[in-house]
Parts: C-alpha cells; sequence; structure tokens
C-alpha cells in the first residue's frame, strides 16, 4: 500500500492534477493506521459492506469533491499507476466515458490462469450479447470514468463482483465504453476476491445478475 | 375434552402470550404484530373447536383434514419468507447508503478537526 501510494504521488499526467482516495473497508489488521501514518485522503468505512458499495463510496466522493475523473484501480499492486496515462487519453480527448485497462488487447504483462481467462472471456461474451459491447478483458478493475459516468454509478453499482455487470449497467445507460492496453502485474499482496471454491457461484450470480439489471433496464426505458 | 386438546389449547395460549409481550414490549412493527395476532386467533379458534376443521376440509373438497393444514401454513409461510426477503433486500441496500455517509462523514469531521 505505501508502495503505491508512493507510486501515486510521483505520478504525474499532464494537465491533470491528481489526488488518491483510499478507502478502508473496515479492515481489521492495521490497514487504518498504516493510513492514518502516510497522511493521505482516506475513508474508513463504519462496517463492512464489500467491494461494490466501498468502489461506489470512491465515486460518491469524486462528485462530492468535484472531480472530473474518478479512477478505480486494485491496491495489491496488480495495476501499475505508471500506466494510468493510457486510461486517461481517451477521457481527455472525449473518446469515451468509461475507459477499461486491459490485458489482453495486446497480451502483455501477467495474463491471469487458463482457467480465469475462460471465465473473463464467458463474461465478455455474455456483455456482447447483452448490450453488444466487446469488452475482453471484462473483469478488469482498472478502470477511468468521466463526471457522467461517475453521475450514474452513484446511482446504481452491483455489490459483489461488480465488473462485467457494471459494464452491463454502463451500456445500458449510454456510455461510451473503450477498452485501452494496460500491462499489467500478478498481485503482490492479498488474495483476490473471487476465491476458487465460489467460483462457480460467482460466475452464475454475476450472469444472473446482469440479465436481470438489463432486462430491467430494458423495460423501463 | 381429549389431553391433545388441552395441550393444543396451553400451547397456543403460550404463543398468543408470546405475541402479546413482544407487541407491549414494543418489539414488533405493527404489520407483523397484526399477521402474527391472526394467526393466534386462528389458532384458538381450531384448538377450542375440534370439528372446525373437518366442517373446512369438507368445504373445500379435502378428504384428508390435516393435508387442509399443511397446504394453508406451507402457503402462508412461503408468503411470508418472500416477503421477509423483499424487506432484507430493502435494509441491505439502506444499512449500504447509511455506512457510505458515515464514512464520507467522518472523514469530514476529521478534516475539520485538522484545521
Amino acid at each position: 500500500m505505501a508502495l503505491l501510494y508512493n507510486q501515486l504521488q510521483s505520478l504525474k499526467v499532464e494537465g491533470c492534477s491528481i489526488s488518491p482516495l483510499f478507502i478502508n473497508d473496515n479492515s481489521t489488521d492495521t490497514t487504518c493506521e498504516k493510513l492514518m501514518e502516510m497522511n493521505v485522503q482516506f475513508l474508513d468505512n463504519p462496517i463492512n459492506i464489500g467491494i461494490g458499495g466501498t468502489v461506489q463510496l470512491g465515486f460518491i466522493y469524486a462528485l462530492e469533491n468535484d472531480f472530473d475523473i474518478a479512477v478505480q484501480m486494485d491496491g495489491d499492486g496488480q495495476h501499475p499507476p505508471k500506466e494510468l496515462y493510457k486510461l486517461l487519453q481517451p477521457l481527455l480527448n472525449d473518446a469515451a466515458d468509461v475507459v477499461i485497462g486491459s490485458r489482453f488487447i495486446d497480451k502483455v504483462g501477467f495474463q491471469s490462469s487458463t482457467l480465469r481467462r475462460l471465465g473473463i472471456n464467458f463474461f465478455s461474451r455474455l456483455n456482447k450479447f447483452l448490450v453488444g459491447v466487446s469488452i475482453k478483458d471484462s473483469t478488469s478493475g482498472y478502470r477511468a470514468y468521466n463526471k457522467k459516468a461517475i453521475v450514474e454509478l452513484i446511482e446504481y453499482y452491483p455489490d459483489e463482483y461488480p465488473e462485467p455487470e457494471a459494464i452491463v449497467y454502463l451500456a445500458n445507460k449510454g456510455m461510451q465504453i473503450k477498452e485501452v492496453s494496460v500491462v499489467m502485474n500478478e498481485r503482490l499482496m492479498g488474495i483476490s476476491s473471487i476465491r476458487q471454491f465460489s467460483t462457480i457461484y460467482y460466475m452464475i450470480k454475476v450472469s444472473l445478475n446482469s440479465i436481470f439489471l438489463h432486462l430491467k433496464m430494458r423495460s423501463n426505458g | 375434552m381429549d389431553k391433545i386438546q388441552i395441550i393444543a389449547i396451553i400451547a397456543v395460549a403460550f404463543f398468543i402470550g408470546l405475541i402479546a409481550r413482544f407487541i407491549v414490549k414494543g418489539k414488533l412493527r405493527t404489520e407483523y404484530s397484526i399477521i402474527w395476532g391472526l394467526m393466534g386467533i386462528i389458532f384458538l379458534v381450531f384448538s377450542l373447536w375440534r370439528r372446525s376443521l373437518d366442517l373446512l376440509a369438507e368445504f373445500f373438497g379435502v378428504y384428508y383434514a390435516p393435508s387442509l393444514i399443511f397446504i394453508f401454513f406451507f402457503f402462508m409461510i412461503f408468503i411470508f419468507l418472500i416477503h421477509l426477503s423483499v424487506v432484507n433486500s430493502k435494509q441491505h441496500e439502506q444499512i449500504k447508503k447509511l455506512a457510505q455517509e458515515i464514512a464520507l462523514l467522518k472523514e469530514r469531521s476529521t478534516n475539520i478537526q485538522k484545521k
């Protein structure tokens, strides 16, 4: 985390000022003390609200503090901050509302296991089938949003395993979604929120969520 | 009066007493008090007036009277469980919103203290 913060601190993208925000989702370890020591902007959830609610909290914070762009990034070292400018470029050029960092476009850097790639591919096909948007790295959590997208995400963001479903939601809201190639690392620490034993549950749940959400949004117009 | 009828009446009395206690102590919301109160009254009628079940079964054309109880209560319990799932989903959403709001307020108050 300290490493990530240092990288973010030294990060510069032309024409942008960056302010990192950390959110502790009620971790019982020393996350909070470390954040306090580092003297960074952080939020501390009073109870554990899960990945979806926590990421959404970041969006709420971004809107309340009138940021133009919000970036979400895994804190476990998977998403190198030095790749950030690639995500921001399409937003700054008004070429997209949502930009997703993808490992699979140029197939460089960490590529994940075969099984996981299979799952990711399944979701990207499901997304394409539902909303006609083709995002190869459908579970990537390295994403950047402009204000238009932030406003939509505050209305709704899925609770668990939110990434593939968020694509369905945003596409239904008429957001322009673009995928750009980034180089990702292997996770340095921590464990994935997608664990082995719950994989089937995860697949079914996200698929159903996506389909239900799509039908709901379609019927509401 | 049969032994079983006495047991049934005692059980129903206990059930009604329990509900009354929860209502008095304010531990049950009014809408649930109504549902459980009605349940208590239905139980009471059946335990005091034994022939009522047979009459009801005859009316509905059910040959085996006790199966009427099963079908009725399975149905009621299912509906109620679905209702509780809906309530639970709504509360889940509300709790998440509250937690987000608290986290933002906490940050704001520490920022004010720093200044």
